[in-house]
């Protein structure tokens, strides 16, 4: 059995959650069982995991798990684990995740892959799967040789299929122990779709010369519905908030659409974003290293090429 | 004040990345290696800053060959006090977090810090599993670290914003950017380091059960496609027709 944790801060659902169902039902069907989906906590309309291809779709309601810590969950997924019989767990390459992955396959002397990138496949009857390494540099592929295994799933690698039907939420009772980290006040940025799980991303670099300047990027990510992001100096000298900072030392990202513009991607930079499906690199110089990396390039004067594109893609929207 | 933070060897960010004709090995000829930028510039440097204003020890730990005391002697050179080396090449990162809970299991750490996770395997597994192993609290991503007394306040990066987090000592860390900032060692400190305690310690027995398959390089890109800069249509065009990403 493939058992995939949902994750739902306060409440909701994530995409990742969506995405990890998926990727836990090809797994299962690949293995010939079944996928079955654990929610703890706080979670509204958790039976929708069924329509992303869980069997049967399991909440462990214990208040303790309203907040997060990674020995409570820990313990509380290895416990549904060894209850349900499961062989292989998926878990999202999340900031949740990246929490739980290494002392859950510690707990079940599981061997773990984390942040895969590939649906798994079976080999002598070994699980392999691959991921990135070296910054997107190159890819590995590992073999699982424990009865047991962890798998976490990174962003945006799979897409969501809808595949059944919702189904009933059961309730399921596991002891668990008393949370020893207390999390004080979590904020979140409303309306804007966290970097890691957009599919739609705007950047900007050093070539905006003045923070001042980033109204037309706002606007043209605006259009788009995308989120913005921008390399490291502009982060460095405070132009843009930390979080927005990608590549090797910030964040790494896998959207459909990367839309560079004024960076010149340098290799640090390109670490982080070139598992981007489709890149489209806006600079004034034709030399700058990014257009290597390009699916599409428009070599021009940013302050100019900008606004045109924006107006082409209200015009889109307008029309379609 | 005793604190672990443990450093891992990986190539410089602007390494070339190539491996062994069938796959296996990462070529390492040529390849320039550093101390895992998120070890140094943020795990380290808090815990020296900590150390230098509550007291105590700072102990930099690498689990690898002596090939690595280059690094281990950078770790010194910044600030910390000793270093152990755990004679081992590192099979995978349950192996590594095994050899550091048996060296860690008896000695009292405080705090033990980790990078948020290597640029090479980009794994961000061995700190919860040490944690693990241990029986210790684990906060991943922590951006601030102050502390009060014996409870730690901390902040942490989540997608699209920040925790704020609190936890009595001993816990288990990896830090990301904002807990501190880079320093450069000086010429003191890299004098002082040739003469602190550098301890090799030999390694346990584990069977790591992820196995590297191979290494294959990322298909390279068909190549740009450039637009007029006048003809922003034309770009979104291809966008919605050729790319299919709008
Ligand atoms: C250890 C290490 C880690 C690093 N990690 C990261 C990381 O995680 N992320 C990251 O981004 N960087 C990282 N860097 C820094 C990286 O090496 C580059 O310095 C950085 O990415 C450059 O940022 P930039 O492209 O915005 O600026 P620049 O390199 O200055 O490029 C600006 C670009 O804008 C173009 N431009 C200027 N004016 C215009 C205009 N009017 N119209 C159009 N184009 C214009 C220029 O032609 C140029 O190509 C790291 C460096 C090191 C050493």
């Amino acid at each position: 059995m493939v058992l995939v944790f949902a994750e739902s801060p306060n409440g909701h659902l994530k995409k990742a959650a969506f995405e990890a169902v998926t990727y836990g039902k090809k797994a299962a069907d690949l293995l010939g069982t079944s996928c079955v989906a654990l929610c703890l906590g706080d979670v509204e309309n958790a039976g929708v995991l069924g329509s992303f291809g869980a069997s049967n779709v399991y909440h462990v309601a214990n208040s303790t798990l309203n907040s997060f810590d990674s020995q409570s969950y820990s313990a509380a997924i290895a416990a549904a684990v060894e209850k349900l019989g499961a062989t292989l767990v998926i878990l999202s390459h999340s900031s949740t995740g990246k929490s739980l992955a290494g002392r859950l396959a510690v707990k079940l002397n599981a061997g773990l892959v984390s942040g895969a990138s590939s649906i798994p496949s079976v080999e002598g009857g070994k699980i392999r799967v691959s991921k990135g390494v070296y910054s997107g540099k190159a890819i590995a592929e590992y073999e699982i040789n424990s009865p047991v295994q962890v798998i976490s799933l990174m962003g945006n690698a799979v897409k969501p299929i809808k595949s059944g039907n919702e189904v009933a939420v059961e309730s399921l009772e596991v002891t668990v122990p008393n949370n020893r980290v207390t999390v004080k006040s979590s904020k979140t940025q409303e309306g804007i779709v966290p970097l890691p799980e957009a599919e739609l991303v705007v950047s900007a670099g050093r070539g905006m010369k003045d923070p001042s300047n980033w109204g037309i990027v706002e606007e043209l990510a605006d259009t788009l519905g995308a989120t913005l992001a921008c390399s490291r100096p502009v982060a460095d000298s405070d132009w843009r908030p930390h979080h927005e900072h990608v590549g090797q030392t910030g964040i790494a990202i896998r959207p459909n659409l990367y839309i560079a513009i004024g960076i010149s991607g340098a290799i640090q930079h390109l670490a982080g974003v070139n598992n981007s499906k489709v890149i489209v690199v806006i600079n004034k110089d034709p030399e700058a290293p990014f257009f290597k990396a390009a699916d599409y390039g428009v070599v021009g004067d940013l302050f100019e090429v900008v606004p045109r594109l924006n107006e082409a893609f209200k015009q889109f929207k307008a029309n379609n | 004040m005793k604190l672990l933070v443990c450093i891992s060897q990986t190539p410089d960010t602007t390494a070339k990345i190539s491996f062994s004709s069938d796959g296996t090995e990462f070529n390492q000829s040529g390849v320039q290696f550093i101390m895992n930028p998120y070890d140094e510039w943020y795990a380290l440097v808090r815990a020296c800053e900590l150390k230098e204003s509550l007291g105590g020890t700072v102990v930099a730990l690498n689990v690898g060959p002596a090939a690595n005391e280059t690094t281990i002697r950078k770790a010194l050179a910044i600030g910390a006090d000793e270093a152990v080396r755990i004679n081992t090449e590192a099979q995978g990162s349950m192996h590594v977090a095994k050899q550091i809970a048996e060296y860690a299991s008896d000695k009292g750490f405080d705090i033990i810090f980790f990078g948020k996770e290597t640029i090479d395997h980009n794994g961000s597994e061995v700190g919860a599993m040490v944690a693990e192993y241990l029986d210790l609290p684990y906060v991943s991503y922590a951006s601030k670290l102050e502390l009060n007394g014996s409870t730690a306040n901390l902040q942490r990066d989540i997608e699209g914003g920040v925790e704020e987090l609190e936890v009595d000592l001993p816990f288990v860390v990896s830090a990301s950017k904002g807990m501190a900032e880079q320093r450069i060692p000086n010429m003191r400190g890299i004098m002082t380091a040739r003469t602190k305690p550098l301890q090799v310690v030999e390694p346990v027995a584990f069977e790591e059960s992820t196995k590297l398959v191979k290494f294959t390089l990322p298909p390279a890109k068909a190549g740009v496609k450039l637009v007029d800069p006048e003809n922003m249509d034309e770009l979104v065009r291809l966008l919605h027709e050729e790319a299919k990403v709008i």
